[in-house]
């Protein structure tokens, strides 16, 4: 009759052990997120005697993964960011111009002349003189397309070309442009995971959302406008001809030059040549270093073509100081002593060592490859976060007193029972959230604290009609086991349903709501096994040591 | 001696007055309605853009005071309200500022945001911005959409599901309950104006998913005694039903609302909003699925030959009636 194998017994205690285990960590939170911190520092740094200490505070053989906490619970900064793609087409386009000039030249014949003519920023206008043999010019622009590399649209190619009179259009095709956005969208979110990286937070969220989004978090920091200042550095990287120096900066610097401040010198100008000979761009690799004198440097080397330009540009001015600027500002305008062969060199300045090593990982990390736009920044607290974790505890504490007095109260025995599986209940959700990595949000309390209300449902499902059944007086081992048996498809299908709700949430929400959806779905998944599986075997544990003649639920 | 918040076997008629249930639903929904297109909903940043500064100082706060330092920013609408919480600590003073989307800006400006805090200052020098929530209308224009889609799918799922496992009649009874609880929520929304963002949906959603329980526990037990009593009128197979399962219906409403009601009190003021909803949605969830859910399905009909009966079952549950 009210029989479960012992195999199902082994395994339902297992279940529940091994939930408890995997929620131990987050009863001494603070003190498992530092021991963490220390092996994950010591697999970085090595070890050291302060680290190894921090680290024995947790046993290495309990399981040390931790409930995330979110953004609103722990504090920091939340951005979401547009990805301005249409940056990429704009320089795409500028770029095309020499290439469509050159292959129209020696068509000058048919063609006639050919004109630059302004246009939208994401197209080329080019207008000839002789526009009835603009078919040869299209068909000659059309031998500059190449192939889109990209899964979806394979065989397409990058150009549109048209003709609208006696102008010809030049245009990224749809396909390219796709491709584009996402290679654009894909590079800013490494640089961006770089840059943040970098900075050595801990946990930081990067992630792409939608097709030119992007979404950063980064607990523990002070302001969304930190976090904008560390992702917002663009680090240009160009080495410019000097033209002269000046302490005016409102000097008439002449076509084709411009006037930039010095980086360390206060009141001093460089006028330099607009176009760089070299730029970031070409870099393969920068490294923080230390000069002759020992003073703090940057190490970097080019790439061949990069290196070509740089050794032919040295060897011809030797004597002349050329600049190295860096986001508008002159870093330095060393005097070239030599021909410098090899592409790679060294920047100094007046840096500090940590400035150093962030200049190196800025141009490692190599410039945003388009704009951004922030539609969403939130920065929250930490001391709201500590308030809002303190009053969640009190608040689960409470409710869970009130419904175990309650169901004590209501049920007697039965009600001690489904007490201990709703302990139980609450540490599975906590074991799952760690062992899954889970965020836990302020709303992701309130899923806790409904689900302490809503798991004792299915055991109230199961301990009514087992009330119904021995009003029949069949017996209190009929009557429980026809009690579990009835009202399993009530169970099932109550909460499958709200499990819909919980799945739908989870996949349309975002941040706190989601975290909402996790613990609520958790929390039914858990609680149906409790009332099902956990509750029943205690019940028949219990009747199998006492055998009542009669029971009251 | 046992607590019972039900008596035994209770024999009560719920569908004496049908029309008057339904009545007062439609009456309700309405009123929610009216509420609805006259007031609106008091949409939080998350729908309509804007910012959010949230300030705590141990002085004490004037509102006039921040309104006129803000004034002279020219920033259009701007809410400046206290916010008082049983939780909070004695010098712990707390105001929320709202500060709408200006004109033209798709990213939030950072010098606005540092302006206001430069000026809030000036008035409270020991001021201290705890959080600081800007969404662009762009992300906000999208937010609603999401969040009326996502409750629209979250009802039509619900609706496919219980269609699968019950009967049609079944599925549009569980569903006219949850539209009900769904509009009704909204409703006091509108009219107490109580801040409406995303962790509402969230609610809502919990209520469509509340609401159902009950209302499934309720049609379980409606299928099972239709399959048991087959020559009896729905009607008094609805009302056996719900007196059946009354004694559970109250048992989970009353421990979930327990548990919602000490985190009411004592969580704090950042979800009281999230959590005022779920209660109503308990209370109105748990009204709907004996009174609309039930009643719908009474008005509709239910085919009544069920081929697949349990034989070995029949004879036993024969005998159980007691009711």
């Amino acid at each position: 009759m009210l029989q479960i194998d012992l195999w199902k017994r082994v395994l339902i205690w297992v279940l529940c052990a091994a939930g408890l285990v995997m929620a131990l960590p987050n009863a001494f939170y603070t003190r498992v997120e530092g021991a963490n911190d220390a092996v994950a520092a010591i697999e970085v740094r090595g070890e050291t005697p302060e680290l190894t200490e921090q680290a024995g505070q947790w046993p290495s053989f309990l399981p040390s993964s931790l409930v995330n906490l979110g953004l609103d619970l722990r504090g920091g900064a939340h951005l979401l960011a547009e990805v301005q793609v249409e940056d990429v087409y704009e320089s795409r386009i500028k770029a095309l111009w020499p290439d469509v000039r050159d292959v129209l030249r020696p068509e000058r014949d048919t063609v006639g002349t050919i004109r630059r003519q302004p246009s939208p920023a994401d197209e080329l206008h080019v207008k000839i003189s002789n526009p009835e043999n603009m078919a040869r010019a299209i068909e000659v622009v059309r031998g500059l397309a190449q192939p889109v590399v990209s899964v979806t649209s394979a065989g397409e190619q990058d150009l549109d070309v048209s003709a609208e009179g006696d102008t010809l259009i030049v245009t990224l095709s749809e396909a390219e442009r796709r491709a584009t956005d996402d290679r654009t969208v894909q590079q800013s979110l490494e640089i961006i995971r770089r840059r943040i990286d970098e900075v050595g937070t801990r946990e930081p969220t990067i992630q792409r959302q939608g097709a030119d989004r992007i979404l950063i978090q980064v607990p523990g920091l002070g302001s969304a406008q930190e976090l904008k200042d560390i992702i917002g550095t663009t680090a240009q990287l160009t080495f410019q001809p000097v033209v002269s120096r000046t302490s005016d900066e409102n000097a008439e610097p002449g076509i084709g030059n411009e006037v930039l401040p010095s980086l360390d010198e206060e009141g001093l100008y460089y006028i330099l040549e607009e176009t760089p000979v070299v730029t970031g761009e070409e870099l393969v690799d920068a490294q923080p270093a230390f000069d002759q004198n020992g003073r703090p440097a940057v190490n970097f080397r080019f790439n061949p073509s990069g290196a070509r330009k740089f050794g032919d540009y040295t060897a011809e001015n030797i004597g002349n100081p050329f600049a190295i600027v860096l986001d508008s500002e002159v870093i330095s305008a060393p005097v070239i002593q030599s021909h410098i062969p090899g592409g790679s060199g060294i920047i100094t300045g007046n840096f500090t060592v940590e400035e150093s090593t962030n200049l190196a990982v800025l141009l490692r990390a190599g410039a945003l490859p388009a704009g951004l736009n922030f539609l969403e920044e939130r920065t929250i607290g930490p001391e709201l976060g500590q308030d809002s974790i303190d009053a969640g505890k009190v608040a689960t504490i409470v409710a869970f007193a009130a419904v175990l007095v309650f169901m004590g109260l209501s049920y007697g025995l039965f009600g001690l029972f489904a007490n201990v599986a709703l302990i139980i209940n609450i540490c599975l959700i906590f074991g799952l959230l760690s062992a899954i990595g889970g965020t836990l949000t302020l709303p992701g309390i309130a899923g806790i604290v409904l689900t302490v209300g809503m798991a004792v449902d299915a055991n109230v499902l199961v301990f009514e009609r087992i009330r119904e059944e021995l009003r029949t007086a069949k017996g209190p081992a009929r009557a429980i086991e026809l009690g579990y048996e009835k009202a399993l498809s009530a169970i099932v299908d109550a909460n499958i349903t709200t499990f819909i709700t919980a799945v739908i949430l989870f996949a349309m929400g975002s941040g706190p709501v989601r975290g909402f959806a996790i613990t609520l779905g958790l929390g039914i998944l858990t609680s149906v096994f409790t009332a099902i599986f956990v509750t029943r075997l205690m019940i028949v544990i219990w009747f199998e040591r006492r055998r009542p003649k009669t029971i009251e639920v | 001696m046992r607590l019972k918040l039900v008596p035994q076997g209770t024999n009560w008629d719920f569908f004496s007055r049908p029309k008057l249930w339904l009545g007062i639903s439609a009456a309700l929904m309405v009123a929610a309605f009216v509420s609805f297109m006259l007031q609106g909903l008091n949409y939080g940043i998350d729908f309509r853009g804007g910012t959010t500064i949230r300030t705590e100082s141990a002085q004490t706060i004037d509102v006039g005071q921040y309104r006129d330092a803000l004034a002279p920013l020219e920033l259009g609408d701007v809410v400046i309200s206290e916010v008082f919480d049983p939780t909070f600590d004695e010098d712990q003073n707390v105001a929320m500022i709202r500060i709408q989307a200006q004109d033209g800006q798709e990213s939030v400006t950072a010098d606005v945001i540092a302006a206001v805090q430069e000026a809030l200052k000036t008035v409270t020098p020991d001021i201290k911005f705890v959080s600081v929530e800007s969404v662009g209308p762009k992300v906000s224009g999208e937010l609603i959409q999401t969040a009326a889609i996502a409750v629209v799918l979250a009802i039509g799922a619900v609706l496919i599901y219980i269609w699968l496992r019950f009967e049609w009649q079944f599925a549009l009874g569980a569903v006219a309950a949850l539209v009900h609880d769904v509009i009704l929520t909204i409703g006091i929304f509108s009219e107490l104006q109580i801040k409406f963002d995303l962790a509402i949906i969230a609610a809502l959603l919990t209520i469509v998913g509340y609401s159902l329980n009950d209302t499934v526990v309720v049609f379980d037990r409606v299928r099972e005694n239709l399959m048991k009593f087959k020559k009896r009128p729905l009607r008094e197979v609805l009302n056996l039903s719900i007196n059946e399962t009354l004694s559970r219906t109250f048992m989970t409403s009353v421990t979930t609302l327990l548990a919602l009601i000490a985190l009411f009190v004592l969580g704090g003021d950042v979800i009281r909003g999230f959590v005022f909803a779920m209660i109503w949605g308990v209370i109105v969830g748990t009204y709907s699925s004996i009174f609309v859910a039930s009643t719908v399905l009474l008005v509709l009909g239910v085919k009544r030959d069920w081929s697949k009966t349990d034989p070995e079952n029949t004879g036993n549950q024969f005998g159980n009636v007691d009711a």
